[in-house]
């Protein structure tokens, strides 16, 4: 069985994908290329709003209330003025039952509207959730008597598998759990998990041997021991997450849940206070009456910080669900949480820095050698090469000297696959011996037929080592051509995004196995920050402990087993969805594309997370100047008639006042839902700056908006002659 | 505001930043153990003490341990003042044999001083011997100090140390601000006074001969001590006219020096710093004020350098001048604005003269009634009863926003921490970052202890507040009409929970509700807070420091300022203005509606 280049889906991808229909699939119609990637819901898409709506009624119940404590608080403060309706319907009322019963209603809107937004971001949730689920069904399975293809299967169902049982699975199969393959090697089509439509490889031993349950086997057949009982399969874990059945307090919101209860006792002091003053101001000023109840709890709940209290939670799952919006899967919030705050960005180099494969970009020949015959040699070594490189020669010999493609037939040609013993590839062309390999290997094989390896060669190759390029040697028969120089391509546009993150306060670190003086060079064309060459699973994970210890928070991707100790060890886990079971284990978020670049997007998201949250925090509590201005004169006006000076907003009446309150502190949750799923608009800037700019939205917003909002509703009750 | 105003102000922000740089590098040295060469002599004498007691100074202590031997002290100090005033008649130094203090204003006395807030129920000329004064009184203004400012060292050790289980030896700690601090600055200010005439002696009271004969009016008595009523229930009055005064004597610049310095505010005398015996020149005045605000504003000093950053604790106390520049400017407007009635009244001048005294004037009135409760000294040389109203909601508030602004010492600093601690909870998570102050994380633990402290005081406030003006004993001392009724009440227990001690007089408060009730908001408002606070600080110390970089909330510069202001004014506000719109704030409207 042939080795395939282990980065290289496009060499792989052509002659595999022929063999997709063969007539042994068993169930295969599972996955119709229904992903997650291409089925985006709009905001306030009309199939979640409606579920939604429900769930705001089904979540009343005193249990679920319960759990927030801010807008229980607001629950309570419903069911008083509510029971104070009552009593003023059998004509006991201690304020107009019109007035109590706008308050009330009001109230109730408020606990609703909060209901809302939080059914809202579950629904997202859910639907993303029930797209996974499609994926899992219960399909039919070959289990095999022993652990050997050849052993002979009974077909069973998925359901009554267990962990350990070894299972065949060929052609048009779909993969029935989580698994290791154990023998084979198999293209597989993980789109139902990925979204991506290109299969990819899935072989016994190294890297990647692990299946994912719901996958479809496209070619050849594979040994698979199952991994997983039912029920625990990754995609059930992630489906379990998505719908936020165990979805826990992040300590973020844990820490801020309980600021936002300090200020609930504090404004429950205030307001209840406020009977007592009020019954002394009266009798003391001999004038007015005292306030009443209904006023209290409405100053109350406009006091409290309601806004925030309602999206809190809505905002931590509207972090989760746009990280699966990217394709991530968190295995918690408090990972998405710890993604904002991430220090260092453990990239590899390969995949994430630079593209995938190297490319031809110089011919150096050797001494008395012309460029042109080093470039014509090259090209026939390259000719039959399929991988990128060897493609990246082929268009360079073209480019430089308008070399074409020949018809290699007519000289007899036969192509030298690359072996690993030999480690060189080329072709006997014309009766000539053309190689192309690294440099010791070309320097045994010339060696070996008696030739002396020139002198130059060794300098040519280190001054194109130096540059962070591989150097490839050209032979013919005995004699060496010259160099051809393999460069890494570093990504466009990494550059500057690296500069971003600088500017965020994250620094970058180049993981690569290349030596320190390719690293070297390859890091200060990309601009990273520090490089770990050579690296070993030992010295990574030594790296993120060293960072660790300096109090930094560090993020990684990773796909192979040796990576799940660092993985494990790293306060940002991201597994490549392409990886192993080991991996997937180990780290604390799965990258469905397994997209290394994705960390990047992962920290973003993170930092939005908590901006959001810390935004609508700062709005909720600068609202609550204006509400006092509105409020105070409105409650105390008849026993201190100068109050009315307070009345900046020039509201109506004092029934309107306070009404108008309510109102706008209701409905500003409903206006800020979409913001809240959203997320605050995102600016990779350095702290100060975001600082500034997001103090000056919610900060000084919140102080004005509810002036205007208020006003307006005021001005809007009296149109209406509802006041 | 005028250019006297101004230029007073400038003057005194001068000279208090020129004397308080040194004093914060001071701090700093002595309580890393460090003591400066010119005060290595007292050497023994601190060693002699951890002898004495028992202490081994080089073995810290965590919070727990540190919490409990510093409440186990002040309660220890409370005692010992309980006990000198109940037994003063039977003690030394008493001239005037004045007799034991009833037990319930003895009970508040004694917690006024442990707690460092020093408001006084009592006159002191007619109720204290020298003995108690100076042994009860003036060690509480010692050791109050020494706890408020050790609170807050504890708590930038906190934000200093990494890792650290330990927050440093109480006892150390307190003997060493004590010795090398307190003890040498209060000497040298002390004689400072005596130079200008405040008294220093333990005389008996001095009769003294006046030049004019003085006639008032007195509720006629009869044998057995009860007032004689008219027909209509009203007292008998009698004039009187007498030519012989009666002038009060004592060791006051010694005790004067610390109630300054340790931001204590309880007069020797119960005219307190308006009487000449106690503050008798425009100089001894200037000194007073710069003393109340010197240790606060060098602890800034010391915290920046504690935490190897001098930037944040220019921060902390360029918020803290904002504050008070703020605050300053609005009474001493409201001073100079005056009553629009008199002008009605055909007076030259409206500016508001009453209850200030005339060698003082206006402005340096209202200078000293905006520090003294801006720091939580509580020492006044106006009446503050006698303020216009917003010119009174000005000290109020000073003392609601939690006394941070300068506040008391250590107190101040501490306050004011927790603040910082809030804003960058609040504002952090803005940056995208979970928040952090100095590198440590504020996490859960550090949030529920923000909350206790941000809690406890409007609590107690508001609280106490409600439960006397609803009760008869509490309404009973209430002798203003209407809304002024109600500042008073709302003021004293500002006062009291925010270890203050300033009085808005008008109430009559030596009684035994309000002697109780006083007792307890001073004793919770200020250990209710220093627990929350030091258990913060073990929390802290135990983690690690972050290193800053770009996407660090910068906790420096302008914009942090703003931030910390704006924390501030705006917890503080959103606390207090529904009472205060009851009180002083209808009280003006209603002055200039009439």
């Amino acid at each position: 069985m042939t080795k395939l280049p282990l980065f290289d889906p496009e060499l792989a991808r052509p002659a595999l994908v022929d063999t997709t229909e063969s007539g042994k699939a068993l169930t295969a119609r599972t996955m119709q290329g229904k992903t997650m990637s291409n089925k985006k819901l709009s905001l306030l898409d009309p199939a979640l709003v409606k579920p939604a709506l429900v769930d705001s009624f089904k979540k009343l119940a005193p249990q679920v209330q319960w759990r927030n404590p801010v807008m229980f608080v607001v629950y309570l403060g419903a069911i008083l003025t509510t029971l104070l309706l009552g009593q003023a319907l059998i004509g006991q009322g201690e304020a107009p039952t019109s007035f109590i019963a706008a308050i009330a209603l009001w109230l109730w809107f408020t606990v609703l509207f909060a209901n809302f937004a939080e059914a809202l971001a579950e629904g997202r949730s859910k639907a993303q959730a029930a797209s996974l689920r499609d994926t899992k069904k219960n399909v039919l399975a070959k289990k095999l008597k022993l652990a050997t293809h050849t052993a002979g299967y009974e077909v069973t169902d998925s359901a009554s598998l267990k962990k350990g049982d070894v299972l065949l699975v060929e052609a048009g199969d779909v993969v029935p759990l989580d698994g290791e393959v154990i023998e084979g090697v198999a293209s597989v089509d993980e789109s139902a998990i990925t979204g991506e439509s290109a299969p990819v490889i899935r072989e016994s031993g190294g890297d990647f041997s692990a299946v994912t349950g719901g996958t479809r086997v496209l070619s050849d057949w594979i040994v698979v021991r199952v991994t997983v009982n039912p029920g625990e399969a990754f995609l059930d874990r992630m489906i379990a997450m998505v719908e936020g059945a165990k979805r826990q307090k992040t300590p973020n919101e844990i820490a801020l849940t309980i600021l936002l209860v300090a200020l609930t006792i504090v404004f429950l002091v205030v307001t209840a206070t406020l009977l007592p003053f009020s019954l002394f101001s009266v009798a003391a000023s001999g004038a007015g009456s005292p306030v009443s109840i209904t006023v209290l709890v409405a100053l109350l709940v406009c006091l409290i910080p309601t806004t925030i209290g309602a999206l809190l939670s809505a905002i931590g799952v509207a972090g989760m669900s746009r990280m699966l919006g990217a394709n991530v899967i968190a295995t918690s919030g408090r990972a998405v949480e710890a993604a904002g705050d991430v220090d260092v960005l453990l990239l590899d180099k390969t995949g994430t820095i630079t593209l995938g494969n190297r490319q031809a970009v110089r011919f150096l020949p050797a001494a008395g050698v012309g460029e042109q015959e080093l470039a014509d040699a090259a090209q026939l070594a390259s000719l039959a090469d399929e991988t990128p490189e060897g493609r990246s020669v082929v268009v360079l010999a073209k480019q430089r000297f308008n070399l074409r493609e020949r018809q290699l037939q007519s000289h007899e040609a036969e192509f030298i696959a690359f072996s690993a013993q030999t480690r060189m590839s080329g072709v006997n062309y014309d009766g000539r011996q053309i190689r192309k390999g690294a440099m010791d290997a070309i320097r045994r094989h010339v060696e070996a037929q008696g030739a002396r390896f020139p002198e130059g060669m060794q300098a040519l190759a280190d001054e194109v080592a130096r540059r962070g390029a591989t150097p490839l040697l050209v032979s013919s028969d005995e004699r060496v051509l010259g160099v051809i120089e393999l460069k890494d391509i570093v990504k466009g546009g990494i550059k500057e995004r690296f500069a971003e993150l600088r500017g965020m306060g994250i620094k970058t670190v180049m993981i690569t196995g290349d030596n320190p003086l390719t690293a070297a060079a390859i890091a200060a064309e990309a601009g990273v920050d520090d490089f770990l060459a050579e690296a070993t699973p030992e010295a990574k994970l030594a790296l993120i402990r060293q960072h660790q210890n300096e109090g930094k928070l560090v993020a990684m991707t990773g796909d192979g087993t040796n990576d799940a100790p660092a993985l494990a060890q790293a306060d940002v886990a991201v597994a490549m969805n392409t990886g192993t079971q080991a991996a997937k284990e180990a780290g604390n978020m799965v990258d469905l594309d397994s997209n290394p670049t994705k960390l990047i997007e992962i920290v973003e998201i993170g930092k939005q997370m908590l901006m959001t949250r810390g935004a609508l925090t700062t709005f909720s509590v600068s609202n609550d100047v204006a509400k006092y201005f509105a409020i105070i004169p409105a409650a105390f006006a008849s026993t201190y008639p100068q109050l009315n000076m307070l009345n900046v907003m020039g509201l109506a009446t004092p029934a309107s006042a306070i009404l108008s309150a309510v109102i706008f502190n209701a409905i500003i949750i409903v206006f800020l839902i979409p913001l809240a799923l959203r997320g605050v608009h995102y600016r990779a800037q350095g702290a100060a700056q975001l600082l500034r700019t997001n103090l000056l939205v919610y900060g000084l917003g919140g102080l004005i908006v509810p002036f205007i909002g208020i006003k307006l509703i005021d001005l809007l009750l009296v149109a209406l002659g509802l006041v | 505001m005028t250019s006297n105003a101004l230029l007073q102000l400038g003057l005194y922000l001068g000279l208090l930043l020129i004397l308080a740089w040194p004093l914060g590098r001071l701090i700093a040295s002595v309580m890393a153990g460090d003591t400066p060469l010119a005060l290595r002599w007292l050497h023994p004498v601190e060693r002699a003490f951890y002898r004495l007691a028992g202490v081994d100074e080089d073995s810290e202590q965590n919070w727990k341990r540190y919490t409990l031997g510093l409440i186990l002290f002040n309660l220890t100090g409370a005692l010992a003042v309980y006990a000198l005033q109940r037994l003063q008649g039977a003690l030394p130094l008493n001239p005037q044999g004045l007799g034991a203090v009833s037990a319930d204003s003895a009970f508040n006395t004694a917690i006024s001083f442990a707690t460092n807030t020093n408001w006084q129920g009592y006159g002191g000329e007619t109720t204290m011997s020298y003995l108690t004064q100076m042994l009860g009184l003036s060690a509480q203004n010692f050791l109050s100090a020494a706890t408020g400012i050790v609170v807050a060292i504890a708590l930038i050790r906190g934000f200093a140390r990494k890792g650290a289980g330990v927050l440093g030896n109480v006892w150390a700690d307190l003997t060493r601000i004590t010795l090398y601090v307190l003890v040498p600055l209060a000497f040298v200010i002390a004689l400072l006074f005596v130079s200008q005439g405040v008294l220093q002696n333990f005389r008996p009271y001095q009769d003294v001969q006046t030049v004019e004969a003085v006639s008032y009016q007195q509720a006629s008595v009869d044998a057995s001590g009860n007032p004689v009523l008219d027909k209509d229930g009203k007292p008998v009055m009698e004039t009187v006219s007498t030519q012989k005064q009666t002038l009060a004597m004592g060791p006051v610049a010694s005790q004067e020096a610390i109630k300054q310095l340790g931001t204590n505010g309880g007069g020797f005398f119960n005219a307190n710093s308006a009487h000449p015996f106690e503050n008798p020149t425009p100089l001894t005045n200037l000194i007073q004020m710069l003393a109340i605000f010197l240790i606060p504003a060098a602890l800034c000093f010391t915290f920046g350098r504690m935490v190897g950053d001098a930037r944040q604790g220019w921060t902390v106390l360029a918020s803290m001048t904002v504050l008070f520049v703020i605050a300053y400017g609005v009474l001493v407007g409201a001073e100079i604005a005056g009553n629009p009635a008199f002008t009605r009244l055909g007076l030259d001048s409206v500016a508001n003269f009453e209850g200030k005294e005339t060698r003082f004037g206006i402005v340096a009135s209202s200078l000293f009634a905006t520090i003294t409760t801006a720091a939580s000294c509580g020492a006044v040389n106006a009446m503050h009863d006698s303020l216009t109203p917003i010119g009174g909601m000005v000290p109020t508030l000073l003392m609601q926003l939690g006394e941070v602004v300068f506040g008391g010492v250590g107190s101040g600093l501490y306050g004011m921490l927790v603040f910082a601690i809030l804003a960058v909870f609040i504002a952090g998570l803005m940056v995208g970052r979970t928040p952090e102050y100095l590198g440590k994380k504020i996490e859960a633990f550090e949030m529920k202890m923000t909350a206790l402290v941000i809690l406890v005081t409007p609590l107690l406030v508001l609280a106490g507040t409600a439960i006397a003006v609803s009760v008869a004993s509490g309404k009973a001392g209430i002798y203003n009409p209407g809304a002024h009724g109600f500042s008073e009440v709302l003021y004293a227990f500002s006062s009291a929970a925010n270890n203050n001690g300033s009085a808005f007089a008008g109430l009559s408060a030596n009684t035994p509700f309000y002697n109780i009730m006083l007792g307890l908001a001073m004793w919770f408002g200020r250990f209710a807070v220093i627990v929350p606070v030091l258990a913060m600080a073990g929390s802290l110390a135990a983690k690690p420091r972050l290193p800053a970089n770009a996407g660090t909330l910068p906790t420096h510069g302008l914009l942090f300022v703003v931030l910390l202001v704006g924390s501030v004014l705006l917890v503080g506000l959103l606390n207090y203005i529904p009472a205060l719109a009851l009180g002083p704030i209808v009280e003006q409207l209603q002055m200039f509606g009439h």
